[in-house]
């Protein structure tokens, strides 16, 4: 892997990261697995392109766009709280809802954002390299989210939001309601997914509603591969391991693209095979260390 | 800490693996959305033309496998390759190398609208470094060779992904070819290739012909809507050639192997004649050629007029 394909890694990493803190927060903190997802980040960017080509400024239309999202995983977690729809039914119910509806948004499947003004402007107009500005912008966005989200969960919101995740019963006698808790954390959690497909999309040059597909395989694969390489005890480990763990898989697919084994001939359509066996090799050389390390020592 | 140098020394190894290119005359990278029949013709075709004109040329092929990140991974990677030129075959694709490339050719393939994607700012002047071939099907020439097929249709039914942009532009010249016609369309739209089946049977004993448009998830699925139109006796139509073969009724087209060639030509010009693509008109196909399928025919219950058999370029038996 190269510099290019370096940087890209990264900064894919960084975008994609804000997915999967979200990610994070419902399946981890709130233990609500949210397929919402895959239909809130081509929402995001389908809010963020429509307000960019109807002139809002784009450091605004990011804002609305996860207020979309937030909006959409809200009617997930009342789905789930208020008609006692199973969370997984019930994100899925929203998740393809949420394609026609992005199609509504845009008018039509994709969108183009090419030519127009996107959030990178500011930094490539101070001289920044292309290759180099989102890698920075999505980078500090990515920092000052996982710092926020620090404070929150440190917040009483926050407390309330990993007990009733932990303890759902306890949560609830000593009087929290976990209805709304789980009501706005879903809608946080998409909310962050939604800036996600907000940025994706002004990198990529286009808002399309196919882009959320497998959006959950990779925040679930980059929790775990965080978890799994860089620790999950605590509030702040974990957050900081998510992060990290999206730009570990990320750079997996980047391995996977450039590979090449000698004689041995990987064809283009063995990517997704070889991202996930790279994706398992990161989740079980912990495992195979911590043996080796144990019969070492006995 | 351990698992980090684990890391750094796969990525070296990475790094001291990859081979530096051989002596060849160009390098190409090309990036394509997914692999299915047309969009792999395109290419074959691309690859087959530079070949023929005596171009060594060595190619970095990348296949999304219709993920958007890692298209937008792919582009990021053909600027560490940097090829003389890169062929972005499908939407997507082409846009997110539109976004990242700015000083490499880029020729876009199996695109419909041009203009709509951004790619280009208008069809004659492109004006950046993208330019390449539009996939837009003649719609009227379509429309009237099914109505040569059932001249007293009242409606024809469309299939296609509404989440596909080429797609959609497709069937809106379709509706509007239709409307001219004074016939109904019926339109059945499907998120994914597993909808095709329940899509075609909506359509039975609506329609006298259904149009399957050059739509990816449609024609991944295409056996479906021919198993309807076997057991219904409907003429079933396709936007491409390469369709027929595989058993509709006939199409005009469009065949991805020579649009693929014809983009290949446009290489040649850029690089060996140094064109500029900025100054390239995106293109159409120049060749149609109108093929029909005899056994499809007898299965759909069909005559095939002898207007359309004396012209036929290719009879499939």
């Amino acid at each position: 892997m190269s510099y290019y394909a370096f940087i890209g890694a990264l900064e894919q990493g960084f975008v994609y990261g804000l997915m999967v803190l979200g990610v994070y927060l419902t399946f981890r903190v709130l233990e609500f697995p949210d397929l919402t997802v895959d239909g809130s980040l081509p929402l995001g960017a389908a809010v963020a392109s429509v307000s960019i080509t109807a002139g809002v400024p784009p450091y605004l239309a990011i804002f609305l766009a996860m207020g979309a999202g937030f909006l959409a995983g809200m009617v997930t977690g009342i789905l789930n709280t208020k008609f006692k729809i199973l969370h997984l039914l019930a994100s899925i119910l929203t998740m393809i809802a949420l394609y026609s509806v992005n199609i509504r948004i845009m008018g039509r499947p994709n969108m183009t954002l090419l030519g127009k003004p996107t959030v990178l402007d500011p930094l490539e107009a101070m001289g920044m390299a292309p290759s180099l500005a989102p890698l920075a912008l999505f980078g500090t966005i990515a920092v000052v989210i996982v710092c926020l989200l620090i404070w929150f969960l440190h917040t009483e919101w926050g407390q309330s939001m990993l007990a009733t995740g932990d303890n759902r019963q306890m949560i609830t006698s000593q009087g929290v309601n976990t209805h709304i808790v789980i009501i706005l954390g879903v809608g946080l959690s998409n909310s962050l997914v939604a800036l996600s497909g907000a940025l994706v999309c002004q990198s990529q040059g286009a808002a399309d509603v196919n882009m959320g597909v497998g959006t959950i395989v990779a925040g679930l694969a980059s929790v775990i591969v965080g978890e799994t390489v860089f620790g999950h005890r605590g509030v702040i480990r974990p957050l900081i391991a998510a992060l990290l763990g999206s730009i570990v898989y990320r750079l997996a697919i980047a391995l996977a693209l450039g590979l090449e084994l000698g004689a041995f001939s990987v064809t283009p359509s063995d990517l997704n095979l070889i991202t996930a066996v790279l994706v398992v090799i990161a989740l079980v050389s912990p495992q195979i260390k911590s043996k080796v390390l144990s019969r070492a020592n006995s | 800490m351990a698992q980090l140098r684990v890391l750094i020394a796969a990525v070296v190894l990475v790094l001291l693996s990859a081979t530096t290119a051989l002596a060849q005359d160009y390098t190409i990278s090309v990036s394509q959305i997914v692999e299915h029949p047309a969009l792999d013709a395109t290419r074959q075709g691309f690859m087959d033309y530079l070949k023929e004109q005596g171009l060594e040329v060595e190619y970095n092929v990348h296949i999304a496998q219709g993920n958007i990140a890692t298209a937008n991974q792919i582009a990021n990677q053909i600027m560490d390759e940097g090829p003389d030129l890169v062929l972005a075959i499908a939407t997507p694709t082409a846009q997110a190398c539109a976004q990242r490339i700015r000083n490499i050719p880029v020729l876009a393939a199996a695109v419909t609208d041009f203009v709509g994607a951004g790619l280009v700012k208008s069809m004659e002047e492109p004006g950046a470094n993208v330019t390449g071939l539009t996939d837009m099907t003649p719609m009227d020439q379509h429309m009237e060779l099914m109505l040569e097929f059932v001249p007293d249709a009242k409606a024809v039914g469309v299939i296609y992904n509404a989440g596909e942009d080429n797609s959609v532009s497709l069937v809106k010249y379709l509706r509007e070819e239709a409307k001219k016609k004074g016939v109904k369309l019926e339109e059945a739209t499907i998120q994914n290739s597993s909808g095709v089946l329940q899509a075609a049977r909506s359509l039975v004993g609506k329609v006298q012909a259904i149009y399957i448009p050059t739509d990816n998830t449609v024609v991944t699925a295409l056996e479906s809507a021919m198993k309807v139109a076997h057991e219904n006796a409907i003429p079933l139509f396709s936007g491409d050639t390469d369709s027929v073969e595989r058993g509709t009724l006939a199409s005009l087209g469009f065949d991805y192997y020579n649009m693929g060639r014809q983009t290949g030509a446009m290489a040649y010009r850029i690089l060996k004649e140094e064109a500029n693509p900025g100054e390239m008109p995106v293109e159409t196909l120049q060749e149609l050629s109108l093929w029909v399928n005899l056994d499809a025919a007898e299965k759909m219950g069909v005559t095939i007029p002898e207007s359309v058999l004396e012209r036929a370029d290719t009879v499939l038996e």
